[in-house]
């Protein structure tokens, strides 16, 4: 018998992480915006993800929806606990979203929607940022409702979780550029990424070190007997990926950097399931409390199926449609 | 700030408040992406470098406008859980999946192919563009599909079940997908989306007439424009009317809102053409009425009897003044719509459409008029159906999330700067846009320029024009 609750589970787990994959570097670049103070450098930055940001910021929209169909009560207690940093987060995107368009449309005003994009960057992934700490160090349910206060998400730990996220984004955004661009600005965002490797090595270590200090106990799961079996090859991997990652850097290769940041991205949030597993809301609700009946279950399953298949063969024509790299003047705009 | 208010109203606001700034713009998308792939299409068969021309000008437009539609959505799809947790956890099971399958079926679909269609003709060729174009234009219908489906059950919720949990359940998806009034709701929407664009389309197009009779692009858009008006609107007070009679059969109590029958009627029902409903004392002030015509629409007979509000609990009446004046703000608005239709097909016949100052300064004037009705629309039909968000089985006030007033206060004022400072500037772009007239050499994506010039910004002497 298959459960396809867990099923479930691997699918919205997937489309976060697809999210944090495709909108990652994209917020990230908002983050670097204030380190490219010229024009002609924030052009072709703006031009290497113009084509593909809507497609990204789907997949946000997909884990919101998802888990409203899947795990609808997983859904209504964390909305309400997160409610401050999910209503800044939006306000974020709205703010980096339309300087997309508006950006073109002015010149006067140019600046204006430049701050609007970094700004709105730096709050959105800050905020996703918080939300994932504030959902790890526990939420206060009763019933099938959240019970806690408006500001229970604002802890130091939360604010450590936003922070590396933040690192963790501007690192992404830094690779990408590598990858997307040419002459100084790509050396620069070569420095940058030597920069932001470093702070996210630490920011790694320290959301690692802080963990074992929450209310709720995440080192049992990690170091008992024989869980580390199966737990033990995680740090194993990121200390390989963080060599090879070093060595790409080392290197000045175009691609490596950005993917094995991905890699790394990957092994983080391997880890933030197998700390999480069973539960969706941690010690609280499982993702079986939260599941919504089979008939609903089925009836998405179908559709994710055949259609992310097809949504992921279609986005990477997209992506193929505008592969290389980007020159000042010679943009999509 | 905010002690002592009422949450539930609070957010109430705050959803009326986000959703009216949203619904503004897909009712323009839907429109706009199916007109530019008529354009394309046009362009492809006839290679008259006139439907290029509209095509790419419009586009300019056409990305400003997603781009906000996209980031105020994202808002919606969050907003289910962040404010209304109770609705997300009885009905997730039920609305969830519909929303997923349009963020599946559509959004991405949109997205995908945006950019493509967006900024590349060059890299991927005139046909496969044309394919983008298309996509994006059927994403957008499938986008209606769904979200009028997700809301059409809740206005006449059917083939559900209640589980232990006191969750609404699917029993029969077919019969939650095609509910009872999803079929008038979709129809009656689709085709607001169309108006809605073809006035806007029309009074650029009459805005550049007033200015040059000769403009062939000005032409081109208004004479296509007022063909959509004149053909459309009609159909649309049919749609609208067929729309009423559903709602007559499932939520009659929203009906007698909109038309303000307080009391039941035994032999004719009066038509209330104007008044000021009072809700306290139950009755319409300062009325004019036409004896009897009311249960001419509704019933079809003069002399029909029609139940009004005495006979619904007053705990169940949804606020009638709000209703009644979204109600008579729609159909007013439709009716001068299809005036407008109907004036250019005259002008047509006489061989005065592209001379009419007339008509140009009366298609300038209803430019805006798709928006306010759409909204008139959706104020009626989501007021008329209080106080339930599924309608006779969940209460509205038994849906928000527990959250503190000042909470939900805060982010509503948060949401009213942040749109008004954001949105305001994105239509005065897009106002700044379609204040150009369309470039008789408006770069085509056939020329063989850099992107930068054949993409979305406009021509350069069009930029420094704007400012």
């Amino acid at each position: 018998m298959i459960d396809l609750t867990i099923i479930w589970a691997f699918i919205i787990a997937f489309a976060v992480f697809v999210y944090v994959v495709m909108d990652g570097f994209d917020l990230g670049l908002g983050i670097l915006f204030p380190v490219f103070p010229q024009k002609t450098d924030r052009d072709v930055i703006m031009n290497t993800v113009a084509p593909v940001w809507d497609g990204n910021e789907t997949w946000l929209v997909l884990g919101g929806g998802g888990m409203m169909a899947a795990f609808p009560l997983a859904y209504a207690v964390l909305m309400p606990a997160l409610y401050t940093p999910m209503i800044a987060m939006l306000l974020g995107l709205v703010f980096r979203g339309v300087a997309f368009e508006f950006r073109w449309r002015t010149q006067k005003a140019r600046n204006k929607w430049d701050i609007a994009f970094a700004g709105g960057s730096l709050v959105a992934t800050l905020a996703q940022g918080i939300a994932l700490g504030a959902i790890l160090q526990g939420i206060h349910v009763e019933g099938r409702q959240y019970a806690g206060g408006w500001w229970d998400w604002l802890t130091p730990f939360s604010v450590l979780t936003g922070i590396a996220l933040v690192i963790g984004y501007a690192l992404l955004g830094a690779t990408w550029l590598v990858m997307k661009t040419e002459g100084e600005l790509r050396e620069r965002a070569y420095h940058l990424s030597w920069m932001l490797l470093v702070a996210m090595l630490c920011a790694i270590g320290a959301v690692s070190i802080a963990t074992p200090f929450l209310a709720v106990q995440y080192t049992q799961r990690w170091f008992a007997w024989p869980n580390i079996i199966l737990t033990a090859p995680v740090p194993i991997a990121v200390a390989a990926v963080t060599a090879l990652l070093l060595r790409a850097l080392g290197d000045k290769n175009d691609h490596q950097p950005f993917f094995l940041t991905l890699a790394l991205f990957a092994l983080s949030y391997a880890g933030l399931g197998i700390s999480m597993y069973p539960y969706i809301v941690p010690q609280s609700i499982t993702i079986w409390q939260a599941a919504a009946p089979a008939n609903s279950q089925i009836f998405m399953l179908v559709g994710v199926s055949i259609l992310v298949p097809l949504i992921l063969g279609y986005t990477a024509w997209a992506y193929w449609v505008f592969r290389g790299k980007v020159r000042p003047g010679h943009g999509y705009h | 700030m905010f002690e002592g208010w009422d949450a539930v109203v609070l957010a109430r606001a705050q959803f009326a408040f986000t959703m009216s700034f949203h619904i503004v713009f897909p009712a323009f998308s839907i429109g706009l992406a199916s007109y530019l792939a008529v354009l394309e299409a046009l362009w492809l068969a006839t290679k008259r470098e006139v439907y290029i021309n509209l095509f790419n000008y419009w586009l300019k437009i056409f990305a400003v406008a997603f781009g906000m539609g996209v980031v105020s959505g994202i808002v919606m799809s969050y907003q289910f859980g962040t404010n209304w947790s109770s609705f997300a956890d009885k009905t997730g099971p039920v609305i969830g999946p519909m929303m997923a399958y349009e963020v599946l079926t559509a959004f991405f679909l949109e997205a995908g192919f945006l950019g493509v269609m967006l900024f590349g003709l060059e890299r991927v060729g005139p046909r496969l563009h044309f394919v983008a174009t298309l996509m994006v234009a059927i994403g957008t219908l499938i986008s209606a599909f769904w979200i009028l489906s997700a809301n059409s059950w809740m206005q006449t919720p059917t083939g559900h079940a209640v589980n232990a949990d006191g969750q609404f359940v699917a029993a029969d998806w077919l019969k939650v997908i095609f509910n009872p009034s999803f079929p008038y709701r979709l129809v009656h929407m689709v085709l607001a989306a169309y108006l809605t664009t073809s006035l806007v389309v029309g009074g650029v197009g009459a805005w550049h007439l007033l200015r040059d009779q000769h403009l062939a692009g000005a032409r081109v858009m208004f004479s296509m424009a007022m063909w959509m008006a004149t053909l459309v609107a009609p159909i649309q007070i049919l749609a609208g009317d067929q729309h009423g009679l559903n709602t007559l059969e499932h939520q009659p109590a929203k009906v007698m809102a909109m038309e303000g029958h307080f009391q039941s009627h035994k032999d004719g029902a009066p038509l209330i053409l104007f008044g000021w409903p009072d809700q306290k004392d139950a009755r319409v002030k300062y009325a004019i009425e036409v004896p009897k015509l009311s249960s001419l629409i509704l019933k079809h007979s003069l002399d029909a009897p029609l139940a009004g509000l005495d006979t619904v609990p007053r705990e169940n009446w949804p606020p009638v003044p709000i209703t009644f004046w979204a109600f008579r703000i729609m159909v007013g608005l439709g009716f001068l719509i299809m005036g407008l239709g109907l004036f250019s097909l005259l002008m047509r016949w006489r061989g005065m459409m592209y001379q009419s100052t007339l008509l140009h300064r009366f298609a300038v004037l209803m430019g805006p008029a798709g928006f306010i009705a759409v909204l008139a629309g959706w104020i009626t039909t989501e007021t008329g159906r209080q106080p339930f968000t599924v309608y006779g089985l969940l209460r509205t006030a038994d849906s928000a999330s527990p959250l503190a007033a000042p909470a939900v206060g805060s982010s509503l004022i948060a949401f009213i700067i942040v749109y008004f400072a954001v949105f305001i500037a994105g239509v005065i772009y897009i106002l700044r846009l379609m204040a150009q007239p369309p470039h008789p050499g408006e770069q085509g994506p056939s020329t063989n320029i850099p992107a930068r010039a054949a993409g979305i910004t406009p021509a350069a002497g069009a930029v420094e024009g704007a400012r």
